[in-house]
């Protein structure tokens, strides 16, 4: 059975290892699909609609055409047809600068007859509110029933009750690269695509319809994105429209997608409200719950979320809907509903905690059945000092008051199959790795180069690894999920271990030993038996001539693992007068399984963190309902955490086991729950509703005067 | 002819050639609403049509000759420029993040000053030090700040890294041993999506030490 080995056996696996493409990316010289630059490559750009709902009656691109520079102008959508949110697109231009094809665009007259709208949830669901999906029967979908238990008899039994209406706003993920690709077709029958996707299979395949292409003649290369979040696996309408117009105009055309339409089109996480109540027994046990809940996901549905979340109740009842709005179509995005979930029920079990007079702590340790979320309350506790805690919460003195809080979730991350993978080992000692996964940023292609290394008794810096490029054929999913590592992981391990054995074959005569006493020390291959029998690896390939040894890897069940569990604890300082809310620090104890690499693995849970520090206290889509538009597409007014947000972050890579578990999106789920009960801890007066900025503080701290 | 004029090479003023571009119709539109306030957007806002000249810039101790537009950015000379004997100019390790002014991803150093290449006009930069992020390292000797972010992985997918590290280098040359509140008010002026900060300060604090 194949297995990691022990801790103690790794020279490599469970270190912290500086990635690979470090140095690329500190002297600027990893290029991004943005940073491509063809020879005689035109700039892209695309009309988008002004307006959140309309009939398009009519597209005059000729002026546009006759700009000089302008080499291609196409519609994006027929005459008749109607636009659903502000964004969607309507034409697009390639010119021979990004500054022509602007221009270009000013000069698309485009006749529209507009349409009521609806862009937020309270308008969308207001008696008489313009219908706005022909498909729907109004503006909320079936609602999606769960029964469980007998409600009434759970609340009979319940000594405590709480019932409360939670909320958290619309993010959008912010990448920034923005989305986008560089299309260049060599003949027509084949296209080379530059994306910045999380999918270069995904995309490849995605190509290759609309063109109606055979897979093989569509490349798509992504050697460094910059940032996914989720809202990344597909060209979408762009993508499509960068391939069309270097196909008219026999040009290489880079589109990649404004700041703007970045917020407006290329994803978001939906909304959630829930209305609660819950009860609970005098000893402590979650008993009955009763939850109405909804969200929305622009145009699309996909505002799911779970509630009850981690912690187990008996008795339950939820109902669910999605509400439609004219905005753009949510995305999964990091751990998708879970942050708003775990928000939810973080809260709530505080104010059932605080009417039984119970610790939260302990009042979490009676509903909670995960053991290593047991193992991990502990340690986190100890991390931020929980007897430092307000037993009573907002008596701190001063105008400052602090508190703390804390918060769960759970993701799988176990990894599956379809992933394909070469180990080569060349007769100049050289290695490669190849699989058709991609580095969105967590270090994949670093994670390989660990794996092949301990194999193979090499360096990480040894191994020349290639991801993201369809070219090699050879397929593996896309990073979502948390699913990249555990399911390449497995593969490439099998992979360099079968190398390894068709090495030890070939050179188990010139050591004069049976194969399988043969093993890698650190650059070079013994003899177990007899370890004066040493050969270097240098050596050991300079055997193989001309010819290499290449061998593919198989998926294997028992290297990965799913279910992460993980629980934050947060201590913040709010300021009573201003309002101003400061996370003081973070305690992320995060279930990583075995962490391939320690380093970046940290810098993962980190970057969980921050996003979810984000969601907790800045980030939020603003609709007005009178225009229809997003009032804050930009960096500016759509706030995303910067230096002076973020606290001390202590991540403790809590590992279980030595299966591998991905990582990517649990660690933002706890945040904002820890968060938002610190708050309560510092002030007394619970915030039910994200972002918690420092108008609802002051007005929460003024009703509670009153 | 002014001094300073000359000293930035052009054969033309800037003032004289915005007056006498012709009369088009485009360019009130077209100038980017950064400028308005400035010496340059008041006389384009005039009307004149987008003409162009050559202007030399130093970027990377290296002199190119560049044709530019009124509007054309620093950044889109860096990023999307060709020199006048048709080679890209092909700097993209600046991105283009937010485009005003907000992200820091395009930093770059003019005359050791850290400078929002989204924000400056290729114009203004004549005669002037240019450092981008491709200038900073010696050869392949890295720059202190950009070993230690490798060092600590103060960065992931890397897209902000570059501006980022430009920020740090300046904040460093300014300062020498910063305090943690120090590198945060350095560094506040860019943003990073993955979330790399507190290893970015661990890199800034260490990189401090090895200047
Ligand atoms: S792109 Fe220049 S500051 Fe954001
Ligand atoms: S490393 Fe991805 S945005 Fe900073």
């Amino acid at each position: 059975m194949a297995s990691w080995g022990e801790a103690s056996e790794s020279r490599l696996i469970g270190k912290r290892i500086t990635r690979l493409s470090g140095k690329d990316k500190v002297t600027g010289k990893a290029k991004y699909t943005f940073d491509i630059n063809r020879p005689g490559m035109l700039y892209g750009r695309i009309l988008r609609s002004d307006v959140a709902h309309a009939t398009v009656m009519g597209i005059d691109m000729s002026e546009a055409e006759a700009l000089p520079g302008v080499k291609a102008v196409i519609p994006l959508i027929e005459i008749g047809n109607k636009l659903r949110y502000q964004g969607q697109e309507i034409a697009a231009v390639a010119a021979e600068t990004d500054d022509i094809a602007k221009d270009a665009i000013r000069l698309i007259h485009v006749d529209l007859e507009e349409l009521p709208h609806v862009v937020t949830e309270a308008d969308a669901m207001a008696d008489g509110a313009p219908q706005i999906r022909d498909d729907w029967a109004s503006n909320q979908s079936e609602p999606n029933i769960r029964e469980d238990g007998n409600l009434e008899a759970g609340f009979a039994e319940a000594a405590v009750e709480v019932e409360a209406t939670y909320h958290t706003a619309v993010q959008t993920h912010v990448c920034l690269e923005t989305h986008g690709h560089v299309a260049e077709w060599e003949d027509e029958q084949n296209l080379t695509v530059w994306a910045s996707t999380q999918g270069v299979f995904g995309v490849r395949n995605d190509f290759a319809q609309h063109f109606e292409l055979p897979a093989n003649q569509v490349r798509v290369i992504t050697e460094h994105m910059g940032g996914g979040f989720g809202s990344k696996f597909s060209p979408g309408v762009e993508g499509h429209a960068a391939a069309e117009l270097s196909r008219i105009s026999g040009k290489a055309v880079k589109l990649m997608l404004t700041r703007k339409a970045e917020h407006l089109v290329a994803g978001n996480r939906p909304s959630m409200t829930q209305h609660v109540r819950a009860g609970a027994t005098r000893d402590g046990r979650l008993i009955a719950y009763d939850m109405k809940g909804h969200g929305t996901g622009g145009i699309s549905s996909g505002a799911g979320f779970q509630a009850p979340y981690v912690y187990h109740v008996p008795n339950l009842r939820t109902e669910k809907v999605n509400v439609a709005t004219n905005a753009g179509n949510q995305r999964a995005m990091r751990a998708p509903g879970h942050p708003q979930a775990s928000f939810a029920m973080d809260s709530l079990m505080d104010e059932l905690a605080e009417k039984l007079g119970m610790n939260p702590l302990e009042f979490r340790r009676i509903n909670d059945a995960n053991e290593v979320r047991q193992a991990q309350y502990t340690l986190g506790a100890q991390e931020i000092g929980w007897h430092r805690r307000n037993s009573v919460a907002g008596s701190g003195t001063g105008v400052k008051k602090r508190g703390m809080g804390l918060g769960s979730g759970l993701w799988g991350g176990g990894g599956g199959r379809g992933t394909e993978a070469r180990v080569t080992i060349n007769s100049d000692g050289t290695v490669e790795a190849v699989t058709g996964t991609q580095d969105i940023g967590t270090g994949v292609r670093t994670v390989i180069a660990i794996i092949v290394a301990e194999e193979l008794g090499l360096a990480p810096t040894d191994i020349m690894v290639t991801v993201g490029d369809s070219q090699p054929g050879l397929p593996s999913g896309g990073s979502g999920g948390s699913q990249t590592t555990p399911s390449v992981a497995p593969v490439i391990k099998t992979a360099a271990a079968a190398a390894k054995q068709k090495l030890f074959e070939r050179i188990a005569p010139l050591l004069d030993a049976p194969v399988g006493d043969l093993r890698v020390g650190t650059g070079t291959i013994y003899v177990v038996s007899d370890r004066t029998k040493t050969i270097t690896w240098q050596q050991a390939a300079g055997q193989l001539g001309m010819e290499s040894i290449s061998e593919g890897g198989q998926w294997d069940e028992e290297l990965r693992q799913n279910g992460a569990a993980g629980t934050q604890f947060a201590e913040v300082e709010v300021d009573t007068e201003t309002g101003a809310l400061k996370v003081i620090k973070i305690v992320a104890v995060q279930d990583c399984g075995l962490a391939i690499n320690r380093l970046t693995t940290e810098s993962q849970i980190n970057g969980g963190v921050i996003m979810g520090l984000g969601q907790a206290i800045l980030e939020e889509r603003f609709m007005d309902p009178y225009t229809g538009r997003m009032l804050n597409a930009n960096l500016e007014d759509y706030k995303v955490p910067g230096t002076f947000e973020i606290p001390e972050i202590k991540s403790i890579v809590f590992d279980t086991h030595r299966k591998v578990t991905g990582v990517g999106e649990p660690p933002c789920i706890p945040t904002p729950g820890a968060i938002a009960n610190a708050v309560y801890n510092a002030i007394g007066v619970r915030i039910r509703e994200l972002p918690i900025t420092s108008d609802k503080i002051l007005t929460a701290l003024v009703e509670k005067k009153a | 002819m002014s001094d300073k004029e000359k000293k930035q090479g052009t054969n033309i003023s800037r003032r004289n050639f915005l007056k006498g571009v012709g009369t088009g119709t485009v360019a009130a539109t077209v100038v980017p609403s950064v400028l308005i306030g400035s010496e340059q957007a008041a006389e384009a806002q005039e009307g004149g049509a987008i003409s162009s000249a050559t202007i030399q810039l130093n970027i990377n101790e290296k002199s190119y000759e560049v044709e530019v537009e009124a509007r054309t950015t620093l950044l889109t000379v860096l990023r999307d420029g060709m020199d006048t004997s048709g080679n890209n100019v092909d700097l993209t390790g600046a991105k283009l993040i937010c485009d005003r002014g907000e992200c820091g991803g395009c930093t770059v150093m003019v005359d050791g000053q850290t400078v929002y290449a989204c924000m400056m006009l290729a114009m203004d930069a004549q005669g002037k030090k240019i450092t981008t992020i491709e200038g900073l390292a010696n050869g392949d000797d890295l720059h202190p700040v950009q070993d230690a972010f490798i060092q600590h992985d103060a960065l992931m997918c890397g897209f902000c890294t570059p501006g980022f590290v430009v920020s740090s280098a300046a904040l460093l040359n300014e300062n020498k041993t910063p305090s943690l509140d120090e590198i945060k008010d350095g560094l506040s002026g860019n943003t990073c999506r993955c979330g790399t900060y507190p290893f970015i300060f661990d890199a800034v604090k260490t990189a401090s030490r090895k200047m």
